[in-house]
């Protein structure tokens, strides 16, 4: 098998590599915001339920995760899923798992604002909604890039999971193209593949901090 | 209305614990329009407790809150203080402004929309009316330049008279200044007391706890001097100032100076 006949295979798993990132962060930073706030909630019965769901997605293996959300339908509940439903379990997985990720880091970036700035909208006469989307948001996100950043990259390297439950993104490509050729070229050729992703992520990530630092505290 | 001296803010019999600390023991206290009333005493008074709680950021235990004779909060003798709906709230918050000692202006925001913000958001007031005031305020702060620039590239004292026309923006009817110059040293202290003599000049509402004595002297019509959560001694300034009666308020004034 040639270079090329292996890049393109390798590019052909990318593609699905990048929709399950792409997806992923789609999903799980407007429901990491969700948990963030939940977890601060003053009702009770939700900020223990948000507590444990983040103790669950953060104790137990990302691997495992994907592999209760696959079979979970049919050992639970006897319905026979698709082949689609591969992809798809392994987007409800992810998106689950990094949203209990991204909740903390927004959390921690929340209480990270002073209290001041909550007093002085208050004063102002700004309702909760209006102080939270117009006050406090726009400084958690400046402070939470770096950390979201860590998050961003490791999520790129955790899409090869998906092989896991036979998704056919890049790692699954390149693995069998191993097996099949006994020749570790296309493990090279795909983590060259995920260190550039990463480095298009990073350089990305660095620009949007740079337009957060027109100011600082 | 016809008495021309009518309280804008009226506080009775107000208490407010911390725990199972008292920190306000029934104080009353009336502010006229126009008036411009100096709260002094030591760290721990509860005169900065007294101000928070004149702008809602804390709920009295007991006691009542008047604003423009309308009730905020009312208590009987010895019950729990009952606020007003969330509505009556708000609109209250609209009478006054309140200046912090750390300036608390958003970071985020330029000195423009710091200002014209709560206007066009808060009080959804015309556009062009809300920047056109914001202008003529920040001319009168001597800000009239720095309507683009970034809160932390002013100095302290540029930041405080952002966060004064912040307050002004809103067209309160009293402004309540808390330790407004705690945080600035003694030059960029002088501009702000500047700006607060002009707004005195102007008749301004005011209510300002302070540790500038002289300056709360020179500027207030009344000063309350507060201890240990009572208001111990008020007064015409002047006479306050250099006739003080009771012990506590002489020992207060002769730390000071030394």
């Amino acid at each position: 098998m040639s270079i090329e006949t292996i890049i393109t295979m390798l590019a052909g798993g990318m593609v699905t590599s990048l929709q399950i990132f792409c997806f992923t962060l789609v999903g799980a930073l407007p429901l990491g915001l969700l948990v963030s706030l939940g977890r601060g909630s003053s009702f009770t019965p939700l900020r223990w339920f948000v507590r444990f769901y983040i103790s669950v997605m953060r104790g137990t293996p990302l691997i495992l995760q994907l592999f209760i959300v696959y079979f979970g339908p049919y050992y639970i509940f006897g319905l026979q899923m698709g082949q689609d439903f591969r992809f798809t379990a392994t987007l409800i997985a992810f998106i689950l798992n990094y949203a209990a990720y991204f909740g903390e880091i927004f959390r921690s970036g929340i209480e990270s604002i002073p209290h001041g700035q909550y007093e002085a909208a208050a004063v102002l006469g700004y309702s909760r909604t209006q102080t939270f989307v117009r006050i406090i948001l726009p400084q958690v996100f400046k402070r939470i890039i770096p950390p979201l950043t860590n998050e961003i990259i490791t999520l790129v390297k955790d899409t090869a999971l998906a092989f896991t439950l036979g998704v056919a993104e890049m790692f699954t490509q390149a693995k069998a193209i191993v097996s099949s050729q006994g020749s570790l070229l296309a493990f090279l050729i795909a983590g060259i593949f995920y260190y550039v992703f990463n480095a298009l992520v990073a350089f990305i990530m660095e620009r949007v901090e740079k337009a957060f630092a027109y100011y600082h505290e | 209305m016809s008495d021309a001296r009518a309280n804008i803010l009226r506080i009775s019999k107000a208490r407010k614990s911390f725990g199972s600390d008292e920190v306000l023991h029934s104080i009353s206290l009336s502010v006229d329009t126009g008036e411009v009333v100096a709260i002094i005493g030591p760290s721990g008074s509860g005169k900065s407790t007294l101000l928070r709680c004149a702008t809602l950021l804390e709920q009295l235990d007991g006691g009542s809150l008047y604003y423009d004779g309308e009730a905020i909060a009312s208590g009987e003798d010895d019950g729990p203080a009952v606020y007003a709906s969330a509505q009556v709230l708000q609109s209250a918050r609209m009478k006054f402004g309140l200046v912090f000692q750390d300036f608390n202006l958003f970071p985020h925001y330029t000195v423009m929309k710091n200002i014209t913000d709560p206007p066009l958001h808060v009080q959804k007031r015309n556009r062009e009316d809300v920047f056109a005031e914001a202008q003529t305020l920040l001319e009168k702060m001597g800000l009239e330049d720095k309507g683009t620039s970034l809160p932390c590239e002013l100095s302290g004292g540029q930041q405080q008279r952002v966060s004064i026309a912040r307050a002004l923006a809103l067209n309160p009817k009293i402004l309540y200044f808390d330790e407004p110059t705690s945080a600035l040293d003694p030059e960029l202290t002088a501009e702000i007391l500047r700006v607060i003599r002009a707004l005195a000049a102007e008749h301004m509402t005011m209510v300002i706890v302070t540790h500038e004595m002289s300056f709360a002297r020179e500027v207030a019509d009344r000063i309350l001097f507060m201890d240990s959560g009572v208001i111990v001694e008020e007064g015409p300034a002047e006479q306050l100032v250099d006739h003080p009666r009771h012990e506590r308020l002489r020992a207060f004034l002769n730390k000071l100076e030394t």
